[in-house]
């Protein structure tokens, strides 16, 4: 099974191209540049080297999210749209689960994380689940810092952050944690385009029409409308 | 015999999700328009974020359902165009990377269109059109008088200088109001009010094409403050015909002067407030009496839809013009540029 993997929902630019057990190629960038101009030539570029046509692809693996929201929505429509008109399999999977696989060897939690203003994180709590995998603890959610940080806390454990936003955060989560945190190093905190795949690669498809991002939470408008019906 | 020319085109540049297949420019084999009005009806008018969220949800549904339509299949697509701009820029970029990807899956060339390009060739489903003509453009977010010497040539010799016409429409509903979308309210009040109350007509310098709602819209306004001071009541079916009646009066005579300067062969209509039932009598009226032909689209190929950007893009393809995989949505584009 061949599968091409995008990550446009944060500042990381991700692609890969899987071919049965072997990465054969992929493509990051960490930059402020606007993807929707970027991505769509880093796919055509990346195929081409590949010698691979797109209907060659027997699968499209997409990173729904949480991020920014634009940038989300540029992945998901492009991912959605191939696996459409080419016939072939969708499947989406957390952006944070990505980056949380950067993680997946180390003797504790893993904490992944995506700033989301007024010290709230997108984030989500990764490790050894019951059955002895490497996976989701505790859901991805939009938290309060703070309040998210007093939960870690009682774990007990080391936690490991992950993410480029970390240095927003750092002081304060070692204020809190103390030498509970562990923070990942110089090449941790990328979320990896390979990692997207792999994960993907184990997933059900998904029903491609109606796949939507995963924003974690209701637009502004949304929200204080919702807000002003309950009052 | 020829191949035929069949063009896919998406349109996404505000609330509607848009897909049509057009044939040889002009024969429609299916034109989709999954509107989002009720959504954003809650909120008064066209939410951004939430423009874009609906977007993303029903593109790959949307374009299905215009290949079923028509009966065809992506390996009988000539050419797939999209709406590039102007618009929102949330909303723009679902077409253009859906576009893209279409393009991409299926090796098909990627025609940019500007959205007001768009709503003139919207009349090209009507009837061909014949140069040099002038087309008025009237909608939420535009108010111009476009000379066009040939085909994908466009020289905007008016335009609003503040409010759109149909944002003053809205923006008048809201004072007296009405729910979202105001326009059609204000439209069907004014069939059956008078044009008793006096207000400003903007006529700005006597050689001047453009135009100016914003006055208007206050002078409406005061109106209705300083009746409720004397603690009289307007008949809000007089208050919408006098409003609809200085609006359609400027944006009528200024086409009728423009046409006659520029000895036009055809005068056309495009945008959403072209679904004005209070403008397009008034425009009929008054070009009976004028030598050259007026065409009025039907009203929904006035609102926003795919069709209009096949139908430009079909000559945008023609003329050669081409996007590569770069292709961004451009919430200012500019039309002259095109
Ligand atoms: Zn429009």
């Amino acid at each position: 099974m061949k599968a091409l993997a995008i990550d446009t929902s944060n500042l990381v630019m991700g692609l890969a191209v899987v071919d049965g057990d072997t990465v054969i190629g992929d493509y990051t960038t960490n930059l402020k540049k606007n993807h929707s101009i970027r991505v769509m030539p880093a796919i055509h570029d990346l195929l081409k080297e590949m010698n691979m046509k797109p209907n060659q692809l027997d699968r499209i693996v997409v990173a729904k999210g949480p991020g920014s929201y634009t940038g989300v929505r540029i992945g998901v429509t492009i991912a959605k749209t191939l696996a459409w008109t080419l016939h072939k399999e969708l499947v989406g999977v957390s952006s944070l689960e990505v980056l949380a696989q950067n993680g997946k060897y180390f003797p504790g939690f893993v904490c992944p994380l995506f700033d989301a203003r007024r010290t709230q994180w997108y984030t989500g709590l990764y490790g050894k689940k019951e059955d002895g995998t490497f996976g989701v603890v505790k859901e991805d959610a939009l938290v309060l810092r703070e309040t998210w940080l007093e939960q870690l806390k009682a774990l007990q454990q080391p936690v490991l952050f992950l993410g480029n936003d970390l240095p927003l955060h750092q002081e304060a989560i070692a204020e809190a944690l103390g030498s509970q945190a562990v923070f990942g190093a110089l090449a941790d905190h990328n979320p990896r385009p390979t990692e997207l795949a792999a994960l993907g690669m184990m997933r059900e498809p998904e029903d491609v029409h109606h796949f939507v991002p995963s924003y974690l939470q209701l637009a502004e408008a949304e929200a204080n409308w919702l807000k002003a019906q309950n009052k | 015999m020829e191949k035929d020319e069949i063009i896919l085109a998406i349109e996404t540049s505000c609330d509607e999700t848009a897909v049509a297949i057009i044939k040889n420019g002009t024969e429609m084999l299916a034109n989709i328009v999954a509107s989002q009005i009720e959504s954003h009806k809650r909120f008064g008018g066209v939410v951004p974020e939430v423009a874009s969220r609906h977007h993303v949800e029903q593109v790959t549904v949307v374009i299905e359902e215009a290949l079923v339509t028509a009966g065809l299949t992506m390996e009988e697509i000539t050419a797939i165009a999209v709406t590039e701009g102007p618009g929102l820029v949330g909303a723009l970029l679902i077409g253009v990377n859906a576009a893209k990807a279409l393009a991409f899956a299926h090796d098909l060339p990627l025609v940019p269109v500007h959205h007001i390009a768009g709503h003139i060739y919207a009349n090209r489903l009507v009837t061909e059109m014949h140069f040099p003509l002038l087309a008025l453009v009237v909608s939420g977010g535009h108010t111009e008088l476009v000379y066009m010497k040939e085909h994908g040539s466009f020289e905007v010799i008016g335009e609003t200088r503040d409010d759109a016409a149909g944002e003053a429409y809205d923006k008048v509903a809201r004072t007296l109001n009405m729910p979202y979308p105001g326009g059609p309210h204000i439209d069907r009040l004014a069939q059956a009010g008078q044009p008793s109350i006096k207000l400003p007509r903007a006529w700005l310098e006597p050689d001047s094409y453009d135009f100016s709602f914003s006055g208007l819209k206050s002078a409406v306004i005061n109106t209705v403050h300083n009746a409720a001071q004397r603690g009289e009541e307007l008949a809000p079916e007089d208050l919408a015909a006098s409003f609809q009646a200085s609006v359609v009066e400027v944006l009528v005579e200024k086409t009728a002067r423009a046409a006659r300067a520029y000895d036009v062969k055809q005068v056309l209509v495009a945008g959403g407030v072209a679904a004005n039932q209070g403008l397009r009598s008034a425009l009929e009226a008054r070009f009976q009496n004028e030598e050259v032909p007026l065409v009025i689209p039907p009203l929904s190929l006035c609102t926003d839809n795919a069709a209009m950007i096949g139908a430009a893009g079909s000559i945008a393809y023609r003329k050669g013009t081409r996007a590569d995989w770069a292709l961004n949505g451009v919430p200012g584009l500019d039309l002259e540029a095109q």
